[in-house]
């Protein structure tokens, strides 16, 4: 979900514009991208209720968060999906449904737009049927070419999000060719990010810079073919870009995402830090934790950044990268982000770009986002 | 992209999926959309809020004269067809019939 730089440089006085409630982690998919956490099981049990998130919306909204994005998992798998989108537009949120489309219906479509839904975003893996398989786990093809035009004849904009692998990077052509006859307003061409299950693939994943190349040039193509008809977003992949993503326009600066136990989190990665303890919802109030909490002050502001980053003069651009990449990547939060040649850990970013390559010859299977696979390293 | 050049006779509404309100916590008036923000200064939002579609660009001009109480038209006259051209150049507007 985090889409590196794409974010408005809105600044919010210090309070949170962006609010992302990922309602449910389950999922009838099986992406070998996915970003949710490799226990995401764990989370079933304890998901919020809907009464608890009218209120997580109702104190966000105070605080000024003015998008709202109901993601997950799956959102639609949450029966009171209509109900919460109602009560987000009643008080006054642009309204944002992230869907694979899988468990959407048109009666189901047809009571979101009347709950005042404003945007669905559709997840989208290929316009190869056997690609699109081999990426989600399970087969949908047809399912989701169905749900698209739906959407359509209902008149909701939308954005069609395609996470970019090394399967599908040879359609990039036959993908936007698909959005501009789809009528869609915005295709995001969104270059993987690799955490959690994306991370565990990242070998099989990852693209070669000639692929990124090709797929760029074809991205300038369309742009000036279809001018205004389609707004086209390419992601720049911070691993062979040597510049890092301003992520999350920062730690902790406009962005809040409240996980399906009510967990309270700058991104939805920060789970990655396991020695840390989230604020709940259950047990704070939203003022207090976003001022308060040690989990967002933890990287708020350019205090604690280390060299490079604190005498760089990109630090107000880039935030010093990623949080969760550098832990991940470094084994402490507290690194530049690995992906800017700055960096001293740079070189952990050029080997994997070069392992990924070497895996090519092997061309092992990709680990499909399953419950028995939810073991973290 | 090729814009004719805007008459006092266009009319002017916000064009979906934009969607353009005042904001308490921002004390400004915003456009939203599609996971983005714009965030309007105070001349910028007077001038989207009077592109309701029934509105002649006359009108709004001197609409505006008026309350910004301007001895020469002129100036508020370039501001306005400056700032509707920006906007419709960015998509947040399109003309009515």
């Amino acid at each position: 979900m985090a889409k590196a730089g794409s974010e408005p440089r809105l600044d919010g006085g210090g309070n949170p514009v962006w609010l992302l409630l990922e309602l449910t982690y389950q999922c009838p998919l099986q992406c070998a991208f996915c970003s949710n956490p490799r226990q995401f099981a764990d989370y079933r049990q304890n998901e919020l209720s809907t009464a608890e998130w009218i209120d997580a919306m109702s104190q966000a909204r105070a605080l000024g968060a003015m998008q709202i994005g109901f993601s997950g998992g799956e959102p639609t798998l949450r029966k009171d999906l209509e109900i919460l989108v109602a009560e987000a537009d009643r008080l006054g949120y642009y309204t944002n449904l992230i869907t694979s489309g899988i468990g959407l219906t048109e009666a189901r479509l047809h009571a979101l737009k009347d709950a005042g839904l404003r945007h669905i975003q559709l997840g989208f893996q290929s316009t190869d049927r056997d690609v699109a398989r081999q990426l989600a786990g399970v087969d949908c093809w047809e399912r989701k070419l169905a749900i698209a035009r739906s959407i359509k004849a209902l008149d909701f904009p939308m954005v069609l999000n395609v996470p970019i692998t090394r399967q599908n990077i040879g359609q990039v052509p036959d993908i936007i060719d698909f959005a501009a006859e789809l009528g869609v307003e915005y295709l995001e061409l969104a270059n993987v990010q690799y955490y959690n299950w994306a991370l565990l693939n990242r070998d099989q994943l990852m693209p070669t810079r000639e692929e990124l190349e090709r797929a760029e040039a074809a991205v300038r193509e369309a742009r000036i073919r279809l001018g205004d008809r389609l707004t086209l977003f390419f992601v720049i992949p911070d691993y062979h870009e040597g510049r890092p993503k301003a992520c999350m326009n920062g730690w902790g600066a406009i962005h809040l995402t409240i996980a399906p136990n009510g967990d309270v989190l700058p991104c939805s990665q920060a789970t990655n830090f396991k020695h840390l303890e989230f604020p709940n919802l259950r047990r704070q109030r939203l003022e207090a934790i976003w001022h308060d909490s040690p989990v967002f002050k933890l990287y708020r502001g350019d205090a604690w950044m280390p060299e490079p980053c604190r005498s760089c003069s990109e630090k107000e651009t880039d935030f010093g990268g990623c949080r969760c990449q550098a832990l991940l990547l470094t084994g402490s939060g507290h690194e530049a982000d690995p992906a800017c040649s700055k960096s001293p850990h740079h070189a952990l970013v050029r080997q994997a770009v070069q392992q990924a390559q070497r895996a090519r010859l092997v061309d092992a299977p990709l680990i499909p986002r399953h419950a028995s696979q939810g073991i973290g390293p | 992209m090729s814009a004719h050049a805007i008459t006092p006779h266009d009319r002017f509404e916000i064009r979906p999926p934009f969607l353009f309100r005042w904001e308490d916590s921002q004390q400004a008036h915003v456009l939203l959309y599609p996971e983005g923000i714009v965030k309007l200064n105070e001349t910028g939002g007077d001038i989207l809020q009077l592109c309701d579609g029934k509105n002649t660009v006359g009108q709004i001009i001197k609409q505006l004269s008026q309350r910004y109480c301007a001895a020469d038209e002129t100036t508020i006259s370039n501001g306005v067809l400056n700032f509707l051209e920006v906007s419709h150049g960015k998509g947040w507007i399109r003309t009515t019939a």
